[in-house]
């Protein structure tokens, strides 16, 4: 098998090499899980991942170890199936009527899509932001209060100023909003209302948090905003983050994951990604002679 | 082959004739629309005003021994046939409560009979000219007048004109509606949550849904049926009463409310009901702390317009006994009640000029009530509009 391991970095994989060989290979998904980085744990570990809309599929066999406290990117082409993967971590695809999965989430040792698994408890340990930013209609402080309220993180008024006081100083809004906690979040920008999505979000205390398109409503400086964000919070947390911008993911991811047509064609340290893709579908799209 | 300006001009000039003449057309059948709404009203004010005021005479009562059995005793020969008979008979109760009174006088505005009445209002009456000239001699010497009706507010029906209220009417449209918001609301605000937040898209649903859109297209009057066969003849709930017409009505607003409902949750955008679920919430949480609050002021929008409706509806209540005389004013939802759209149907069928106003009357105060109703409905929607 024509695999190029990296001695430092997990080995990359490319999905589309191996599907190729997938028949005379038993042990596809293997050189991910067997050669982790140093110090780099793995979170999620995904196996043969297929997914449905109805009668199209959308996902086809993916394998990916996804570590913690790095920055993972999801880039490729509109349609790729970058954003329902990553609704696949957090099961937010069940939402969607006519959903059809197969093969292995797994987190902890767990199958997240397990019958005993509840998806409450999943989408507590794994947080998501979306694409445009959508605070709840209420105040700045309720939209951070309210989650871990629900989850019984805080019992007592002090304990719920001190979290929300906590998260939105991790996410850099603390100086611009403590003066008006209790004006609406929607009365925010743009980029403020998606660092206190991000703020809603760390207030659960997850361990990872999934960022679908992030900065794409947002503008140029809102955007560097959040992507200094991301660099800081990856201490913390396990971050996965979808873009159509190849840039951002080059400049905040540690690993790349290249989608093509619901496939992982390439999952690289993004140094490598960027500098010497192993694939010509990668290097092709990254080049920019398509997407 | 370019066209020059005057070529297309050419063109454009019967398109833009035609879009003038159907803009001419919309403002004429809009400002048709107005005229006749502002008719209606001006019908409904001249007619219905004068419900308001009542002729009422000043009579020198003499509480003698013979008043005791018939009250006409007490009053003067030649006023008595002007005092409405209603009063008459209450003098010998008046003396029976207060024995004090017998053998004392007493200087009294007491109510005119309907005719008095009638004539001081210029209307047609049946009074001969002797009696007309007596009247305004009378008037001259400030012994009969016009007044404020309060009797109007305080009365329940009659068949004495001058005596005949709303209250009664008033009253069981209280009741009624009570009894449908609180069935027709949370029944129908549950039904709609279920259909739009938790229920699969399957069959089923969509034939409980194509049924509930029918349902609010059915004729009212087969909601009378029901609510008689149903209600009355199977449960055995008593007729007339603001129970069996409130549960005949709540079926009516039920379709309306769900509707109103559905499109309400429709309209909170689905980005919310992502980011509670992205923080952990349950359906039921997302739905009540989230969905909820932002659906109600279309909820209750909806939910007024639909009792509206229903408190202006009479065909149902015709089949389950409420349209009826009801002289007083029921106490409990299971007494016989009339509500005001049946009360001005009844004095519609009244032969007496004197009811012709009372019906007016009668319609003046409902739609008082309907446009408040509304009114609230738009000040609740306009208060409560967010934007996300």
């Amino acid at each position: 098998m024509n695999m190029h391991v990296d001695e430092r970095r997990p080995a990359p994989m490319s999905g589309h090499e191996r599907s190729r060989h997938e028949s005379s290979s038993q042990e596809a998904g293997q050189p991910v899980t067997r050669n982790p980085h140093a110090g780099h744990e793995l979170s999620i570990r995904i196996r043969d991942l297929s997914l449905w809309y109805g009668e199209s599929q959308a996902l086809n066999k993916l394998n990916i170890d996804i570590f913690q406290k790095n920055v993972t990117a999801l880039i490729g082409p509109s349609g790729c199936g970058k954003s329902t993967f990553l609704r696949c971590l957090n099961r937010m695809n069940d939402l969607i009527p006519g959903v059809r999965l197969e093969g292995l989430v797994e987190m902890d040792g767990r199958d997240v899509n397990a019958a005993k698994m509840d998806e409450v408890a999943l989408r507590k340990r794994v947080g998501m932001v979306f694409q445009k930013p959508n605070p709840f209609p209420k105040s700045i402080f309720e939209n951070v209060a309210y989650a871990p309220r629900m989850h019984d993180l805080v019992s007592r008024k002090a304990e719920q100023d001190e979290l929300v006081e906590h998260a939105l100083r991790e996410a850099g809004l603390w100086n611009e909003v403590k003066d008006k906690l209790h004006q609406p979040g929607t009365s925010l920008s743009g980029g403020q209302q998606q660092r206190l999505c991000i703020a809603r979000a760390i207030a659960v205390q997850p361990d990872v948090i999934l960022m679908d398109e992030p900065t794409s409503a947002l503008d140029p400086i809102s955007t560097a905003t959040i992507e200094d964000l991301m660099d800081k919070l990856k201490k913390q947390f396990t971050i996965i983050t979808v873009t159509h911008n190849m840039q951002q993911a080059a400049r905040v991811a540690d690993y790349t994951a290249f989608f093509h047509l619901g496939e992982i064609i390439e999952y690289n340290d993004t140094r490598t990604m960027f500098s010497n893709p192993h694939t010509k579908k990668a290097e092709d799209y990254i080049t920019g002679r398509y997407g | 082959m370019s066209q020059s300006f005057d070529d297309i001009s050419a063109q454009l000039k019967g398109r833009h004739r035609r879009s003038a003449r159907l803009k001419w057309i919309s403002m004429g059948s809009l400002g048709l629309a107005g005229l006749f709404l502002v008719l209606f009203f001006a019908d409904m004010l001249n007619k219905g005003l004068p419900a308001f005021q009542q002729a009422y005479v000043q009579v020198e009562l003499d509480y003698n021994e013979d008043a005791q059995r018939m009250g006409r005793a007490a009053m003067d020969r030649e006023i008595a046939p002007l005092v409405s008979r209603s009063f008459e008979r209450l003098i010998p109760g008046m003396i029976r409560d207060n024995p004090d009174l017998l053998g004392t006088t007493e200087q009294r505005w007491v109510l005119a009979n309907s005719e008095v009445d009638q004539y001081l209002k210029g209307h047609r009456n049946q009074l001969n000219e002797a009696e007309q000239a007596a009247i305004d001699e009378l008037v001259d010497s400030g012994q009969v007048a016009l007044k404020f009706n309060t009797t109007f507010f305080t009365n329940g029906d009659s068949k004495m004109a001058e005596r005949a209220g709303i209250l009664s009417a008033v009253v069981g449209t209280i009741l009624t509606m009570l009894v449908t918001l609180a069935i027709a609301f949370p029944i129908g605000v549950m039904t709609a949550l279920y259909l739009e937040e938790f229920a699969p898209d399957n069959r089923l649903t969509q034939l409980i849904e194509i049924n509930i859109n029918n349902l609010a297209a059915i004729p009212s009057i087969l909601f009378g049926l029901l609510g008689l066969a149903i209600f009355i003849n199977f449960f055995g709930v008593p007729r007339s009463s603001p129970l069996v017409g409130g549960m005949t009505l709540a079926l009516m607003t039920l379709p309306v409310i769900i509707i109103a409902t559905r499109t309400a949750l429709r309209s909170v955008p689905d980005s919310i009901r992502h980011a509670a679920f992205g923080v952990g919430c349950s359906r039921w949480q997302v739905v009540r702390d989230h969905v909820l609050p932002l659906a109600m002021p279309g909820i209750m929008t909806g939910s007024i317009i639909g009792l509206a409706q229903a408190m202006g509806e009479t065909a149902p209540l015709i089949i389950v006994g409420m349209v009826a005389f009801i002289p007083d004013v029921s106490a409990s939802f299971t007494q016989a009640a009339t509500v005001l759209p049946a009360q001005v149907f009844t004095w519609a069928g009244e032969p007496e000029r004197a009811f012709v106003e009372k019906t007016a009357g009668g319609i003046l105060v409902l739609l008082s009530i309907l446009i408040f109703l509304n009114a609230t409905a738009v000040i609740l929607r306009k208060k409560f509009e967010r934007r996300w």
